[in-house]
């Protein structure tokens, strides 16, 4: 009896890094004082994560496949992990003065991002539906437990337990539907998929496919918090510790949304014509709700979420241009330009979570738009930075959220989705709205009391980094450009 | 001489080398509102300076662009930081950069309260708008044009008036609702003519059936840009709401962003789509010069009635445009310079009798010519060059303008000139009841008259108004040719598709 041989490991090398540190780390923490050792951990987390980067980005020579075909790793693979890491990261670092003043100091919720993030990872790189599930599984429940860091909250744990309940839910559409693709087609590979399909030749495949990729369709349209299964969204963001908000507004979305392309344009590429309808209906979706429901928001945090909830479906506009039957560099484009939004977005969330965590009055947090008023006079700075935050998202240019924007509208007419367009446009004019509603708490109103103006050195870091990024992107945008053209070329010229 | 040099660049960021040193000011509020005044008043007048250097330069007998620079910017869409100025919108960048002085100057004590911001503001606001009407790539346009929206927003939120909230909330939107249809409409002309560069586009025939909807959606962003009624009534909220020089650089150059629009782009790119909807485009126009004359007659604020009488004079802009021949073309250039100049003149104007007394209504004030006689001559030259008088400048355009629509269309020019007639009534009529009659309000009797600085603001605007007025030439050779190059492309698509009919019959 031959031994049973050892996969190749040299593509899993960063997933496997990251998960040994955790243990490390994780051990670090309960065999050591945790009092005092809660900021040490947390700066190896942020270390950890910084130095898987290269890592992802060492390994990659074209696309490499193993554990018997079930994962992945290819060039769109470095990109979306990167930026997941990247928002990790920033993450942990935000929020070191929140749990201080909240008195949840404790080395766990840095190693449970970190673990959330190697669940992430696994989830970016799955190349069958069963890895899929394990990724997602992995990220899901480390997510779960730090939505109610806050035990004493109540709000916290209302937070944690709802995104519990609808999470499983969406695993269950999402297990139903992967099984129904693999009763009707024998296989749960994304590469023998997407030869099965291939071979139909433009045919309809069989009504059980069509149902499992509507029922896995929703699954992940519930991870990327797209309406109509959004609900969860304003409650958990609200809810939940800041820091874990602004966790959940950028890692696990972006790191759904790799999953999304990846399962779509993967093994399901060449039935465009079954899911391109749904996904247009989403992103018609997200986007007004995204627009119209945040305005009547008065809590920050909310309104982050409405407004996450219309930039996904802006982002997923360009996903619909991927399911264009026909032309591949159209399709590609869509793509790229999904990814280009992406990036963009990940910078102006990290920015403007910062800035929500620096409101604080008498060493309190507060989270009401009505308490920034006259942020402008008190802290011209924070002020500054925000309102450019606020621009960016609203799409108006020179600032980066503008060319995310752009990128996925000129994916949308290339391939002459006018309808979605103009769409598009509209609701990112009312969405416009309540952006600048925050620019004019703080410029145009009369200061309330003051907001505390200390800033650690670490929130000036991520604001002048993030800010600057969103400033001079116009000015030098290829990096992130050729770096999302590189990422597609990996999905669609195998 | 000096043909490396690169001059638009330069003019166009030149202000944000001001903002920057802006920046960099510490210290207490006094010393910081006096530094950020000089840097920004030094800034200003060295662009200006800089600026008159491309006049100097310009070679009046060619239509192709010059100063022209290329880099290349996001080569996947195809774009580039191209920049380039040709006879129609060379005396645009020259009269953003010499506004820009004014309202500077004219914001020099008016201001107190957060002037680095201010000045950071409209320092940031020269860079668009000279950047808008330089850029020769029509993404970098857009984003111009559309960046325009954020200093004008906090201009108008944090030093207007008391209903700011409202106009500036209506100004961002109105604009932002036009313009991305336009957006798209740019993004589907890259698509179909495989280049973003203006000169390029200008020589692409679209397709027939593809032409209306394109010029449809440029016609959202530029009607409510000009403004074009009904599209208009952000523009009376803005005015009164903005500080002074809020207004005077939204009248005298945001407002030619649509008509420079017109111009540049629905003319030329989609020729067959505009000759058919010059109709529309006359009919609001003459609505425009008539319905918002008689409003402006009816106006008890003074700023709001200059605001009425700015989207009248855009409509005679918007007539000379679409006349589609040379005079009409030609009038509506010298139009909208002469309205840039002699409406923000007027705000100036207004401003000067506002800082002193704090109000804009015209009851409250009346015979200040007994104390302020410098200050009359000042307000009735401009309201001359308002009204069209021979001399001024506003003569000249609407002279060639009439010409124009008259060659077009008799009744459109016989509508058209009623405008004339009732603009000369609210604006004698604004006159009469604030310079003359008896002065008897109690706090105008010891109102000062203008001082050297209000003075220095109104020269070189004086100045203007009578050289363009008088020798009008010297405006009219630099645009000639390329107004020329506009009219023969305009008309030759419009008589090839003719033939092409004709053959199909």
């Amino acid at each position: 009896m031959p031994l049973a041989t050892l996969p190749v490991l040299t593509p899993a090398l960063p997933e496997i890094f990251l998960a040994v540190a955790a243990l490390l780390l994780l051990m670090a923490g309960v065999f050591s004082n945790a009092e005092t050792n809660t900021r040490t951990i947390s700066y190896a987390s942020i270390l950890v994560l910084l130095v898987t980067i290269p890592f992802v980005g060492m390994v990659t020579e074209g696309r490499s496949v193993t554990f018997g075909g079930a994962f992945v790793t290819d060039t769109f693979a470095v990109y979306i992990k990167a930026l997941v890491l990247i928002s990790a990261a920033a993450a942990i670092l935000m929020s070191k003065d929140y749990l201080k003043i909240q008195g949840i100091e404790r080395f766990e919720f840095p190693v449970l991002i970190v673990l959330a993030t190697l669940g992430m990872m696994m989830m970016i790189s799955a190349n069958d539906l069963i890895a899929l599930y394990l990724g997602i599984e992995l990220q899901s429940l480390s997510l779960y437990v730090i939505a109610s860091f806050q035990r004493d909250s109540t709000r916290s744990a209302e937070a944690g337990l709802k995104y519990f309940v609808l999470g499983a839910l969406s695993s269950g559409m999402m297990l139903y539907g992967m099984s129904m693709i693999y009763g009707f087609s024998g296989s749960t590979s994304f590469d023998t998929l997407a030869t099965i399909f291939h071979d139909l030749h433009g045919h309809a495949p069989a009504i059980g496919v069509i149902v499992g990729i509507v029922f896995i369709t929703a699954g992940l349209a519930f991870k990327v918090s797209a309406v109509p299964f959004h609900m969860w969204t304003p409650d958990v963001y609200e809810g939940a510790p800041t820091p874990v908000t602004a966790l959940f507004a950028v890692a696990p979305k972006i790191a759904a949304m790799g999953l999304f392309i990846r399962v779509m344009t993967g093994p399901f590429g060449d039935l465009g014509g079954q899911w391109q309808q749904i996904v247009i209906f989403i992103s018609v979706a997200s986007m007004l709700l995204g627009a119209f429901a945040a305005i009547n928001q008065t809590n920050i945090k909310r309104l982050m979420a409405y407004s996450s909830i219309g930039h996904m479906g802006y982002a997923l506009i360009g996903l619909a241009v991927a399911g264009v039957a026909g032309d591949v560099a159209i399709r590609a484009d869509g793509v790229q330009g999904m990814l280009v939004y992406l990036g963009i977005y990940m910078f102006m969330n990290i920015g403007t979570f910062a800035c929500i965590l620096l409101m604080k009055r008498d060493g309190r947090m507060v989270e009401g738009i009505d308490d920034l008023a006259g942020l402008s006079k008190t802290n011209p700075g924070l002020a500054m930075v925000l309102s450019i935050f606020m621009f960016s998202m609203a799409g108006i240019p020179p600032l980066a959220g503008f060319l995310g924007k752009l990128y996925v509208f000129q994916a949308a007419i290339q391939a002459e989705l006018y309808t979605l367009a103009v769409i598009g446009v509209l609701a990112s004019v009312v969405g416009a709205f309540y952006y600048i509603r925050i620019i004019k708490v703080m410029y145009f109103d009369a200061p309330a009391d003051e907001l505390d103006t200390g800033i650690s050195l670490e929130m000036k870091a991520i604001l002048v980094v993030t800010g600057i990024v969103i400033v001079f992107f116009i000015f030098y945008p290829m990096p992130l450009i050729t770096g999302a053209e590189h990422a597609t070329a990996a999905l669609f010229h195998k | 001489m000096m043909t490396n040099f690169p001059w638009l660049s330069v003019i166009t960021f030149a202000p944000l080398v001001g903002v920057f040193f802006i920046l960099l000011i510490r210290g207490d509020e006094e010393t910081t509102a006096r530094n950020a005044r000089g840097i920004a008043l030094w800034t200003s007048v060295v662009t200006f300076f800089v600026s008159l250097g491309i006049w100097v330069n310009f070679d009046n007998s060619t239509a192709a662009f010059q100063f022209v620079e290329k880099v290349v910017w996001m080569p996947g869409l195809n774009l580039a930081y191209h920049l380039g100025v040709d006879g129609i919108s060379m005396f645009f960048v020259i009269l953003s950069t010499l506004l820009t002085v004014i309202c500077i100057v004219a914001s020099w004590v008016a201001i107190t309260d957060r002037v680095k911001e201010y000045m950071i503001a409209f320092l940031v606001l020269e860079t668009l708008m000279v950047g808008m009407f330089s850029s020769l790539d029509i993404m970098l346009f857009y984003v111009f044009f559309e960046g325009v929206l954020i200093p004008m927003f906090i201009i108008i939120g944090v030093w207007g008036g008391p209903r700011r909230n409202y106009a500036a909330y209506k100004l961002f939107l109105y604009t932002l609702a036009g313009s991305v249809l336009m957006l798209l409409a740019i993004l589907t002309m890259m698509s179909e003519a495989g280049t973003a560069e203006i000169p390029k586009l200008l020589k692409y025939d679209f397709a027939p059936t593809l032409q209306p909807w394109l010029w449809l959606a440029f016609f959202a962003s530029f009607a409510v840009k000009v403004p074009m009624w009904p599209v208009h009534t952000w523009l009376p909220d803005a005015h009164v709401e903005a500080p002074t020089a809020g207004s005077v650089i939204l009248a005298g150059v945001l407002l030619k962003f649509g008509g420079y629009g017109f111009l540049r782009f629905s003319l030329p790119m989609f020729p067959l789509a505009s000759a058919d909807f010059t109709p529309l485009i006359f009919t609001l126009s003459v609505i425009a010069v008539i319905y918002t004359s008689l409003v402006a007659l009816a106006q008890e604020d003074m700023k709001k009635l200059i605001a009425y009488s700015s989207v009248a004079h855009m409509g005679f802009v918007t007539i000379g445009t679409f006349a589609g021949n040379l005079q009409g073309i030609e009038g509506a250039i010298i139009q909208m310079l002469s309205h840039g100049v002699v409406s923000a003149a007027l705000f100036l104007v207004v401003g000067v009798v506002y800082d002193r007394i704090h109000s804009r209504d015209i009851d409250a004030y009346g015979g200040l010519v007994h104390r302020m006689p410098k200050y009359a001559l000042i307000f009735m030259v401009f309201m001359m060059a308002s009204v069209g008088l021979p001399g001024t400048s506003g003569f000249v355009g609407e002279f060639l303008i009439l010409v124009g629509a008259f060659k077009a269309n008799t009744w459109v020019a016989a509508f058209t000139t009623t405008g004339v007639i009732l603009g000369a009534a609210y604006m004698l009529y604004l006159y009469r009841r604030v310079i003359f009659g008896e002065l008897t309000k109690e706090n105008l009797k010891t109102i000062l008259d203008v001082n050297a600085r209000e003075v220095a603001i109104f020269a070189p605007l004086l100045l203007i108004v009578f050289v363009m007025g008088i020798y009008p030439s010297l405006f009219l050779d630099v645009m000639h040719v390329s107004v020329e190059n506009l009219v023969d492309r305009y008309q030759s698509a419009l008589a090839a598709a003719q033939h092409i009919s004709a053959v199909a019959k």
